[in-house]
């Protein structure tokens, strides 16, 4: 009985996580595929249909800024990886004692709401701002030049917003390399260059895949930066599904789109998985 | 008076409308699960005809004054003390609690929509919603309680006969007015020379990049409209076509910047429009803090909206809400209000109590008032009415989603 009682343990501590997971991802999900298929309006209601043609409208209709946000988000994505490595690696390797420190300062600015400051780089980046107007004033920018409205905004948006879910990951993967296997590395005569290479780099893509995951996923989705930085043409996904939902009432279109923008995501992740030689995806998430 | 750019109530407006799209995702998930077992059989229509007399009167017979009222209602649509409340509590005893939970008709309609269709009270017993899709729907769905008008007698004392029974709510059955105001051209001083007069100018490419166009539909769409000459209130689909090809070339052509919720008037006082569509009360709060913007309802006439007062389905507290909502009539409090917000009061008595107001002032503070009262856009005269039109109102659902679909398609390309 007590040998029973101790192999069901586990899974009975899990039990609490495995409710939560069933109550707001499973029902939700399923519920949200099931409102997707319907169709109707609000004032005459929404009927179960199974329209699959749902998800053909909507794309159709949207794939522009679906496509956009791809883009959008890939590039911002890569920028924050350029950006973001070298900075875990000075902070893995040479942070030395104020390593912490330095962790703290890099999510300071996060303490403050993610709208409030989207709205500040509105604030800074204005066209004749403290930024721009001196400049502008100085002859050092012409007249009609301005960032706020462009796809320039958004994606700097999106880099800064998500920035610090890309270092994390990856300096907690730097930091597990051990400082031995580096010195072992040189005492085979190898260059420092091909150290890192064969070293430092390939300990670390772990970090860089779940950085990548968790910067390309919410900034792909991402309505707010679009919303506040953006001008015209610059319409995110998220922006449409928002529309969709909040405006429209459109609910069947509003889930179709959302579950488009997953498999879509989903479908991205996978390849890059592969392609980074990650045998498996979930394995290399959780690690 | 304050700067608005400081007032922590203008930054919540600014923020919230936004900061709900991330929620909103959530909420999404939240309304599914609750729909999973509506999703079987499909999502119910509830729509609801005109109710009749007997039932408004069974409904309202037998309910009391609770001392205690939510008042939901947009950012700075109330003076910073609170005076107008105040003295409510004081000579009513109920206490009110004041919300700035609106900012936008339809995130507020959205947020709300799957809680009333749940039957779930939204804990507010007064909101304020403009006349247009939202306020349609909300009668439609019978997501409103009907007003009990022998409970407003300052209502139907003091309301300009222009402010009682409207086109979008028949007999003020669901609600009263409690401010009108106008969506014209709002310019930036700095950088627009000439004053503007014409619609024309939101088209002029001598302004390429520095127009700044509204993301509603409704909004946009009536500019379009009016641009073609069409007023807006009899314009048919074709219509609406040529007006959303128009918008779209307009766009094309690089002449907008943006597409705006409330966020255009800091853009035009900052310079990153020169000229927008805008609203009234804004530029003349943005004026009173001293920035280079003004205000025009373009010769080819603008919009007039009014934003209602209201009682959700399920409210609390229906009784104290008529009385606060009635009080807001007292010709004395309507001034109060007015003369804070700077739009237009449905109550014409405020004129006069303005004026006597001002002829006991001295200096500036009386030339301010004076200006104000002088004001065709906030005491417009009948001249001033006549170039006023009111939005476009699809008339079945598909039409609604046509209209929408046309010029989201100019606004969120």
């Amino acid at each position: 009985m007590r040998k029973v009682r101790a192999a069901a343990a586990p899974y009975l501590l899990a039990l609490p996580a495995w409710i939560w997971f069933a109550i707001f991802f499973v029902v939700p999900i399923a519920a949200m595929a099931s409102v997707s298929l319907t169709t109707g309006n609000l004032l005459e209601g929404f009927q179960q249909t199974f329209s699959f043609s749902n998800y053909a409208k909507a794309v159709g209709q949207y794939h522009t800024q679906l496509i956009r946000s791809l883009i959008y988000g890939g590039i911002a994505t890569l920028i924050m990886l350029v950006l973001a490595y070298p900075m875990a690696y000075w902070i893995a390797f040479k942070g030395g004692r104020r390593k912490s420190m330095y962790l703290f300062l890099l999510l300071l600015p996060f303490f403050v709401s993610f709208v409030l400051r989207t709205i500040s780089w509105g604030f800074l980046l204005a066209d004749d701002g403290i930024l721009f107007g001196p400049l502008k004033s100085a002859g050092l920018l012409p007249g009609d030049f301005h960032v706020l409205a462009t796809d320039v905004a958004v994606i700097g948006g999106l880099v800064y917003n998500f920035l610090p879910f890309m270092v994390l990951p990856i300096y907690v993967a730097l930091e597990r390399v051990d400082p031995r296997v580096v010195e072992a590395a040189y005492d085979l005569y190898a260059s420092r260059w091909a150290a890192f290479r064969k070293v430092v780099l390939p300990l670390s893509l772990p970090g860089v895949f779940a950085g990548v995951l968790m910067t390309f996923v919410p900034a792909t989705a991402d309505p707010v930066n679009a919303r506040i930085l953006g001008g015209t043409g610059n319409t995110m996904i998220g922006n449409i599904i928002q529309t969709e939902y909040l405006t429209n009432n459109d609910y069947p279109t509003a889930s179709a789109l959302s579950f488009t923008l997953m498999a879509v995501l989903l479908v991205g992740i996978f390849v890059y998985a592969r392609s980074l030689g990650t045998e498996n995806v979930l394995e290399a998430a959780a690690r | 008076m304050h700067d608005p750019r400081t007032s922590p109530a203008f930054l919540r407006g600014m923020t919230r409308s936004r900061s709900v799209s991330r929620r909103d995702v959530f909420r999404l998930t939240g309304l599914s699960a609750a729909g999973l077992a509506l999703s079987a059989c499909g999502v119910q229509g509830q729509q609801k005809a005109a109710p009749k007399p007997s039932e408004v009167a069974d409904f309202w017979a037998g309910k009391k004054k609770n001392g205690k009222v939510v008042f939901a209602n947009w950012p700075e649509y109330m003076p910073e003390d609170r005076g107008p409340l105040k003295k409510f509590e004081q000579e009513t005893g109920i206490t009110v609690e004041y919300l700035e939970v609106i900012e936008e008709n339809a995130s507020f309609f959205g947020k709300a929509e799957p809680q009333l269709r749940a039957g779930q009270p939204l804990g507010y017993d007064i909101i304020v919603m403009t006349n247009g899709t939202q306020f349609a729907k909300m009668q439609a769905l019978g997501y409103l309680v009907a007003l009990d008008h022998k409970q407003l007698p300052n209502f139907a004392a003091n309301a300009g006969a222009k402010y009682k029974n409207p086109a979008y709510d028949p007999n003020n059955t669901y609600s009263i007015p409690y401010t009108s105001g106008m969506t014209g051209i709002a310019y930036n001083t700095k950088y627009v020379k000439d004053p503007i007069k014409s619609i024309q100018a939101l088209f002029d490419p001598k302004y390429k990049g520095k127009v700044g166009m509204m993301a509603d539909s409704q909004e946009i769409a009536n500019y379009g409209l009016l641009a073609l000459g069409v007023a807006p209130e009899q314009s048919t689909r074709a219509d609406w076509d040529k007006a959303a090809a128009m918008l779209q070339k307009q766009r094309e052509d690089g002449i907008v910047r943006k597409y705006y919720d409330q966020d255009y008037i800091d853009a035009v006082s900052k310079g990153d429009v020169w000229l927008t569509m805008g609203w009234s009360g804004d530029v003349f709060q943005r004026q009173l803090a001293g920035e280079p913007v003004a205000f025009v309802v373009p010769e080819e006439g603008g919009t007039i909206w009014t934003d209602n007062m209201m009682i959700p389905k399920g409210a609390a507290n229906p009784v104290d809400a008529l009385m606060l909502m009635d009080y807001l009539y007292k010709p004395e409090i309507a001034a109060e209000l007015t003369e804070y917000i700077q739009y237009v009061t449905p109550v014409p008595a405020v004129k006069d109590l303005l004026s006597t107001k001002a002829a006991g002032l001295k200096g500036e503070d009386k030339e301010a008032l004076e200006a104000m009262i002088e004001s065709p856009l906030i005491f417009p005269t009948e001249a001033d009415y006549a170039k006023l039109h009111t939005y476009v109102t699809p008339s079945t659902p598909a039409e609604q989603e046509a209209f929408e679909s046309m010029f989201q398609a100019v606004t969120q390309g």
